[in-house]
């Protein structure tokens, strides 16, 4: 079973190495108090996460079935620790020896992971209204903001992504959302590979969750 | 003169041609008077010519990239000097040995004091060359970061190597309290900066009706830092920029927009005219009796100064790689290695030396290092690197889209790090900023002020931009029916977070803001002028973005 000795293979190719695999199988019992399984409640007992502005959006990454490389659509109710060692690899580090087309697929798949957390209704379009409520979200750290602010914001900046994906529009054109392929083009200069990663490799301490 | 012949920069790095126009000056009045031209005065470097260069740097130092790269930094600055230091003074000892040079006069400790003052990379001459060739940005804060903190390890070296000269016998208790001298020096010049930076935030808290004033507490209190790092013997550099690093986020809150951008032009102004006065005087310095040419000793000096720094870089970034998944290309480190520039704190170091009998050779060797790097490795960097096709600057304007993904990654990667456990680096940042919200900002901003994300603040930037663009181009003002407007539109560049914005106020802006947002980022063809009121609401159409012509069209 999944407690008694956690799986040296795994189906999916994450690549982490089997002495993270340890580590994290410990942290997913503390977190599921030693179920097979864990559900969104179970992400309350985090205290730091708490202060986090998009918390929500992270929680309902696990959950999400397009992240789990699952073939349905929707959200799961509870994840094991196969699901949630997926999840993780989504933050695994770049390794020295990948090619063009491996360091492409590993680009697109982190980007991925991103479009999914933005567009939360999962039509495969990140909509005006999606846009505004990330904004939204981030900024909910300062109550003193009005929310006009930052829904300008959101709009600004969707101007930009129509800018950057579409170029000139013509007089009736409606821009209906950033598809995925807009998504990689506005992420171009940010080099993801090397941001969008978690450094297993030192873990020194596991923090405590109630 | 210089910049209006546009060939000339890409070629000769300003810093050359400025030891250039010294050394023709230095000649003329040599020639004049027939004898040596005053020597800069160190006193008058280390006091007032070095500081505003450094609080320049300081000031403007962009704080997430260097601290995202801060480990290596402070590796390059700390171990790599050590290094570069021990292995100058035993190498040039050893040529020492030689009999045919005639230098076995020269001991170790006279050797390994030269070592400590002239491997440290000086950050005027760094930011001269390096300002003209825009490489990547990770490159350019690496070298930089590390010859501004590298300071502290020359303070004590030079001191110590010093002292050592003076004391009849070394024991070991001393080069014990040597190394405890180092981290005094560092983290007290660190503790000394922030001492007076948070002050100097706190004091902006209160001048809001003294707005003439609000600068000068920025320089007032950046230069106390560096006196008083100084007089304790502590690296005033390192407390400068501290201090600089420190207060920047609260006091560009608290100051009035004007009073920013006197800052930004005086510590700019300043900042050039030192540059210029350094590189002149180091010029003018050259020419007269104070040398001694030994060419074996001076040839040597700046062989193993590049040997030692290249092997230096090499082993180090060996060790950097190992740990960190953004590595440090082969081309990358041949730049930081090559990029080693010396320059004007060495020499004045050299100055400063107890006069004994071999002193003038020094300053020799010394000045021939200077000229080298600055002139041969200065002229020569941008051709190599454009040579070896290192990576450069990203020159794009920067989007709120990117800062809000940025953000988004931000907050992502430190709810990853809860949820796995670890403390990572997201982790600490995101407890600092806790303890920064809780805490520094209540105590160091503003009563209403409303602390602003990195979003909103460039958001506003880049509208302010707009709308003065606009203005500028008469295109505002055609609304007919809000005469307020203009007087807003006047208000809206001064305004950053003096006054409570009341509801309607705010309003007009916005509605300015959304308009003017529309009308600049198209770049379709020119349309009607006359706006439609359907255009600034753009929450009509909740699922989709119309981009739409006028319907006067």
């Amino acid at each position: 079973s999944v407690l008694s000795s956690p799986p040296h293979q795994l189906s999916s190719p994450p690549t982490v190495t089997s002495e993270q695999i340890e580590r994290l199988h410990r942290r997913f019992k503390q977190l599921s108090r030693d179920q097979l399984t864990i559900r969104k409640e179970n992400f309350d007992s985090i205290p730091d996460l708490e202060f986090n502005p998009i918390r929500g959006k992270i929680v309902h990454a696990f959950f999400d079935k397009r992240n789990l490389r699952q073939e349905s659509e929707g959200l799961a109710d509870e994840i094991n620790f196969e699901d949630f060692l997926t999840i993780m690899s989504y933050f695994r580090p770049i390794e020295m020896n990948m090619d063009e087309e491996q360091l492409d697929r590993f680009r697109k798949e982190k980007l991925k992971f991103l479009f999914h957390m933005y567009d939360s209704d999962h039509d495969g379009k990140i909509t005006l209204q999606e846009y505004r409520n990330v904004v939204e979200e981030l900024l909910s750290g300062n109550p003193h903001l009005e929310k006009e602010s930052a829904r300008s914001i959101a709009d600004g900046a969707m101007m930009e992504a129509a800018s950057i994906c579409v170029g000139q529009m013509g007089p009736d054109q409606v821009y209906e959302g950033i598809t995925f392929e807009d998504f990689l083009k506005m992420w171009q200069g940010i080099d993801i590979e090397t941001k969008m990663h978690v450094r297993f490799l030192t873990m020194e301490t596991i923090a405590h969750c109630y | 003169g210089f910049h209006l012949y546009n060939k000339l920069p890409s070629v000769v790095p300003e810093s050359c041609l400025l030891i250039f126009v010294g050394l023709i000056m230095g000649g003329i009045i040599y020639g004049l008077n027939d004898r040596s031209p005053p020597v800069m005065d160190s006193d008058i470097f280390f006091l007032y010519l070095l500081p505003p260069i450094v609080l320049d740097a300081g000031y403007f130092m962009p704080s997430r990239p260097f601290f995202e790269n801060i480990g290596t930094i402070l590796l390059y600055a700390v171990v790599g000097t050590i290094w570069n230091v021990f292995g100058i003074g035993f190498s040039l000892y050893g040529i020492c040995q030689v009999k045919s040079f005639q230098l076995q006069d020269v001991s170790l400790l006279h050797n390994l004091l030269f070592g400590s003052l002239i491997a440290a990379v000086d950050p005027v001459a760094v930011l001269a060359v390096f300002e003209e060739i825009h490489v990547n940005e990770r490159l350019h804060i690496l070298v930089f970061g590390e010859s501004l903190l590298n300071d502290a390890v020359t303070v004590v070296l030079y001191k110590l190597f010093r002292s050592f000269c003076e004391m009849p016998a070394v024991k070991s208790v001393d080069v014990v309290a040597g190394v405890g001298k180092f981290f005094v020096v560092g983290l007290g010049g660190v503790l000394v900066g922030l001492a007076f930076g948070l002050t100097a935030a706190f004091t902006t808290r209160f001048t809001k009706d003294i707005r003439v004033i609000e600068p000068l507490f920025v320089f007032l209190y950046s230069y106390l830092s560096y006196l008083t790092a100084e007089m304790f013997h502590l690296s005033g550099i390192v407390a400068i920029i501290a201090c600089a690093m420190g207060m920047k986020r609260y006091v560009e809150a608290n100051i009035s927009l004007k009073s920013h951008t006197t800052v930004k032009y005086f510590m700019k102004m300043w900042s050039s005219v030192s540059d210029t006065l350094i590189f002149i005087f180091l010029g003018v310095s050259t020419i007269g009796e104070n040398h001694e040419w030994n060419w074996p000793y001076i040839c040597f000096t700046v062989i193993f100064c590049l040997l030692w720094r290249a092997l230096g870089v090499l082993v180090l970034t060996f060790f950097v790689n190992r740990f960190h998944v953004n590595t440090i290309t082969g081309k990358d480190q041949f730049i930081i290695a090559y990029g080693g520039l010396r320059g004007a704190i060495c020499f004045s170091l050299v100055f400063l030396l107890p006069d004994f009998h071999r002193k003038k050779l020094f300053i020799a060797a010394t000045t021939v290092v200077i000229l080298f790097t600055v002139f041969i490795q200065g002229m020569t960097i941008r051709p190599l690197v454009d040579l070896l096709a290192v990576k450069r600057k990203r020159e794009s304007a920067p989007t709120v889209g990117e800062q809000i993904h940025i953000r988004f990654l931000d907050h992502l990667l430190a709810g990853i790090e809860d949820i796995s456990g670890h403390w990572g680096q997201y982790y600490w940042k995101d407890k600092l900023e806790y303890f920064n919200s809780k805490y520094l900002q209540k105590l160091l901003l503003r009563e209403h002020d409303q602390p602003k994300s990195s979003i909103v603040l460039l958001y506003e930037k880049l509208e302010r931009k707009h709308a003065i663009q606009l203005a500028e181009a008469g295109q505002l003002g055609h609304a007919p029916s809000h005469p307020a407007l203009l007087n807003n539109r006047a208000v809206i560049t001064d305004r950053k977070v003096e006054d409570a914005l009341t509801p309607d106020v705010l309003d007009n802006i916005q509605e300015i803001l959304a308009r003017n947002l529309y009308r600049t980022r198209r770049t379709g063809p020119a349309y009607n002028r006359h706006t439609l009121p359907g255009d600034t609401e753009p929450g009509e159409h909740a699922e989709e973005i119309l981009i739409l012509r006028h319907r006067g069209l």
